[in-house]
């Protein structure tokens, strides 16, 4: 019984933070409309000025003021932030924001590396609470007490502040309806602002406070974003006390998880998620989101076309061309260039369902690494033939999206991105986990291709047959009737029911085509590198294939392919740099801000502009 | 005090305003009348520069309004009353009228919500209601007292007789008369002749974004052929 009490404060212990950092991505989105990548870097920026200020701040009055200093000097990053990269940016599609804050996430990891090296940092104890008290026989650290005591404070300000002061009532009204509360002689943006710098300062707040418990490092950033997009998930968007009753749920599970079933605590967390929305599809106590949240805003572009003779004779000749790079350049140009291409595979397979089914998956990383773990699996333990497990590997991704599709198409816009994002890190946890069957965090390794394929030169054209066949089989696919119902049920729900298209359906089957052609590049891919490991499911890989869609463009067809090879090229130049993350998150801000059409969007802008003035529009 | 010059504006590439001119002045109230599509919400929309000009000029008072964003336009006095009510539905009526609530203004009496309920009565009963409980005719009503809230001198009423039963439309043209008492000028924007009529001192008609008349309403009672060319009555 003890022991049972002494869990249970730890959990509500840890729920602090979480609470924190969770509130305020909830707040942000809920007036912005911005779901915000980088606010874990704003819990992990909490921490280490926290750390910091706490070296030359003495004693309680030192310790606690360094946390709110924190909380403050994070609320004023997020305000730089907020009017350098988002502002310009908030009339582009929403799904552009995202990336934008995802070029955030980067520039503040290589600045925090920079600043506070790579080494982890211990934090310090906080003066006045450092040893523990007996409870029922069990020792719990009086700095839990403490958390415990603080957080309702918190919760009670913030719904203070919300629903019974001016600012409150502004923006709660900003949430509903942005433009009419600017006709109304509110200055908008500067309320944007001020959510952003509460938002940010919550996030930092929550850094500094579990110093204590936790320390700092360089990867508190992504470690946490999974968790807080759970327990905002949870406890319905927007809603701060939804936010709080997760996060205690979350944390008491994962406490009494590590205690019981060590080996699940990772896959607890989204098990109760898909259990809650299951029952509740708007979390705990969120309301039902009014429709008009669709990946693609603003002007309806004109439709895409099939590429005209021309462009299929310049694809041809640049294929014929690649074809002929193993006689030409050294073998490791023929091993990157197979690495494009399942890459951009994976990306088009992401772009057909972003794009073309507007539906914004955040989780894309699950079928890619699902079909190569199926194929690594199935060599590994049933010694099947390379061919074979090749050939399941789309098949096992591809069911694997029909699952996980039916879940995630009962919500839409950004909750359906949530649920997409959370459920791919089930995933990523079960393999992560599950030691004794997937190998864990060392993978599985000597998963060979046949030996008629074991030359690079020979994979690299098995690559060219099956990845470019498979771009281009996609591609087909958009101008086929299944291509034409699928855009409009992305351009509109109505208008293509009431032409009897099954919008739910047809979108349930794009999605497991999606997963299918990832599943392809993940087969492809584990057969040229002969091993597989947990990373290739990570959020960081799901994010990957985002950035490239976008930098590509996602209106056009060739973006998703375009933005893939642009980006491995890239990556594989400044990666030689020390500080390549911030470079390549500067890259990122710029493209988003300068050319919001992306790379292909953007060419073909130009083309229309410089040799047609507004007549037939460039094909691509 | 409300002057436009010229106006030209566009949805993408639909032009949707033609060159249109015409004034409205202090202390009256002018209706705009046109069919559906005519141009009338977009005209409301390029005053509160929720829809930007391409070319023309928009002017409150002397001041150019093209250069500003709708709060600002609001801030110099301009109060919207946007066509589909826009009320926020999760708040209550109370919360509502806060959104609106500028400072006073210079030479006037400030709007309060006790005298917003003087007028509007229903509204008082149902204060701690939230939006989405509000019948249309209480959602109309808690549109103008929201604006209200601001102290504009200028009011933009954008078809507030759509879509209300006659009862409350009677209503509604007392409340305009009353404002228009308290020194209010309108602009509203209209498909009810009948209702128009009663409230306003002049008209403008306009299709396809173009102005066909300006004048009082005897000269348009007597122009039977504008009336019937340009009027669904």
């Amino acid at each position: 019984m003890g022991l049972f009490v002494a869990q249970l404060l730890t959990g509500l212990a840890n729920a602090a933070a979480l609470f924190l950092v969770a509130s305020g991505l909830s707040l942000i989105f809920g007036v912005t409309r911005i779901v915000n990548f980088s606010h874990g870097s704003f819990y992990m920026l909490g921490a280490f000025i926290g750390y910091s200020l706490m070296q030359v701040l003495p004693g309680a009055i030192g310790f606690w003021g360094s946390i709110l200093l924190a909380g403050l000097a994070v609320g004023l990053i997020g305000v730089v932030v907020e009017l350098l990269v988002l502002r310009p940016v908030y009339k582009a599609p929403e799904l552009f924001q995202l990336v934008a804050t995802f070029g955030v996430i980067l520039v503040i990891q290589d600045l925090a590396l920079m600043i506070w090296g790579a080494e982890d940092v211990l934090g310090p104890r906080a003066p006045g609470l450092k040893g523990i008290v007996r409870i029922m026989g069990e020792p719990v650290p009086k700095f839990d007490l403490a958390l415990i005591a603080i957080t309702p404070f918190v919760l009670f300000a913030l719904w203070y502040l919300i629903s019974r002061t001016r600012v409150g009532v502004l923006v709660r009204a900003a949430t509903q309806d942005r433009e009419m509360v600017g006709a109304l002689g509110v200055n908008q943006s500067w309320l944007f602002t001020g959510v952003f710098f509460l938002g940010a300062a919550l996030a930092g707040l929550g850094g500094a406070i579990q110093l204590p418990k936790g320390g700092a490092d360089l990867l508190m950033d992504f470690n946490i974003l999974a968790s807080i997009f759970v327990v905002v998930v949870i406890g319905g968007m927007g809603s701060l006390p939804g936010a709080y009753i997760a996060a205690v749920l979350i944390s008491v599970l994962n406490v009494f998880g590590v205690a019981y079933i060590p080996q699940s605590t990772l896959v607890l967390m989204f098990v109760v998620m898909a259990v809650v929305l299951t029952v509740r599809p708007y979390g705990l106590l969120g309301r039902e989101e009014v429709a008009g949240e669709h990946g693609q805003v603003g002007e309806p572009d004109k439709p895409i076309k099939p590429a005209g003779w021309m462009a299929r004779i310049i694809v041809l000749i640049f294929l014929v061309a690649l074809g002929f790079l193993p006689f030409v350049a050294e073998p490791f140009f023929t091993i990157l260039a197979t690495d494009v291409i399942v890459f951009c595979l994976f990306a088009a397979s992401l772009h057909f369902i972003l794009g073309l089914g507007g539906l914004v998956s955040f989780g894309h990383a699950a079928y890619f690494g699902g079909g190569a773990y199926v194929a690594a699996l199935l060599v590994n333990y049933a010694n099947s033939p390379m061919e074979l497990a090749f050939l399941l590997a789309p098949i096992g991704a591809g069911l694997l999206a029909v699952i996980i599709g039916w879940l995630c198409l009962r919500l839409s816009g950004v909750y359906f991105a949530m649920l997409t994002l959370a459920l791919a890190q089930l995933v990523w946890s079960l393999v992560f986990q599950w030691d004794e069957f997937t190998g864990g965090d060392d993978g599985l390794v000597d998963i060979w291709p046949s030996a008629y394929l074991s030359d690079s030169t020979a994979y690299f054209y098995f690559t060219m047959v099956f990845g470019i066949g498979g771009i281009l089989l996609l591609r087909h696919m958009a101008h086929t009737p299944f291509g034409y119902a699928l855009r409009a049920s992305r351009d509109s729900v109505r208008q293509a029911e009431a032409t009897g298209i099954n919008t739910k359906r047809v979108q349930w089957v794009a999605f497991s085509i999606a997963g299918a052609f990832a599943g392809l590049a993940g087969g492809l891919f584990v057969f040229s590198k002969g091993s597989i490991f947990p990373v290739e499911l990570e959020i960081a890989k799901s994010f990957d294939g985002l950035i490239v869609v976008f930098l590509g463009g996602v209106k056009t067809l060739s973006g998703g392919v375009v933005g893939a090879a642009a980006l491995t090229l890239v990556q594989d130049y400044i990666t030689r740099f020390e500080y390549w993350r911030l470079a390549l998150g500067l890259l990122i801000i710029a493209v988003v801000i300068i050319a919001p059409k992306g790379i292909v969007g953007s060419i073909n802008a130009l083309f229309r502009y410089r040799f047609t003035r507004g007549g037939d529009e460039v094909k691509e | 005090m409300l002057e436009l010059n010229n106006v030209n504006s566009h949805y993408g590439k639909a032009h949707i305003l033609n060159d249109l001119s015409f004034s409205v002045s202090r202390g009256e109230v002018v209706s705009l009348l046109g069919r559906n599509g005519a141009g009338k919400t977009t005209t409301v929309k390029s005053i509160m520069q929720l829809v930007k000009p391409t070319t023309g000029k928009v002017e409150f008072e002397g001041k150019a309004l093209t250069a500003l964003a709708p709060h600002q336009v609001a801030k110099l006095g301009v109060g919207y009353v946007p066509e589909e009510r826009r009320i926020f539905t999760d708040l209550t009526i109370l919360e509502n009228l806060e959104v609106g609530r500028q400072p006073p203004r210079d030479g006037m009496a400030a709007w309060t919500k006790e005298r917003l309920f003087k007028i509007f009565p229903n509204l008082e009963e149902r204060k701690s209601n939230r939006g989405k409980a509000l019948s249309g005719g209480e959602q109309q009503m808690l549109t103008i007292a929201r604006t209200l809230m601001g102290n504009p001198t200028l009011l933009l009423l954008d078809e507030p007789s759509e879509g209300i039963a006659p009862v409350i439309v009677e209503q509604m043209a007392k409340t305009i008369l009353t404002l228009k008492e308290e020194g209010l000028s309108v602009l509203l924007s209209e498909q009810n002749l009948h209702f128009a009529r009663l409230v306003s001192d002049r008209a403008v008609i306009i299709e396809s974004g173009e102005k066909k008349f300006d004048g009082s309403f005897e000269e348009l009672e007597a122009n039977s052929e504008i009336r019937d060319a340009y009027l669904s009555v």
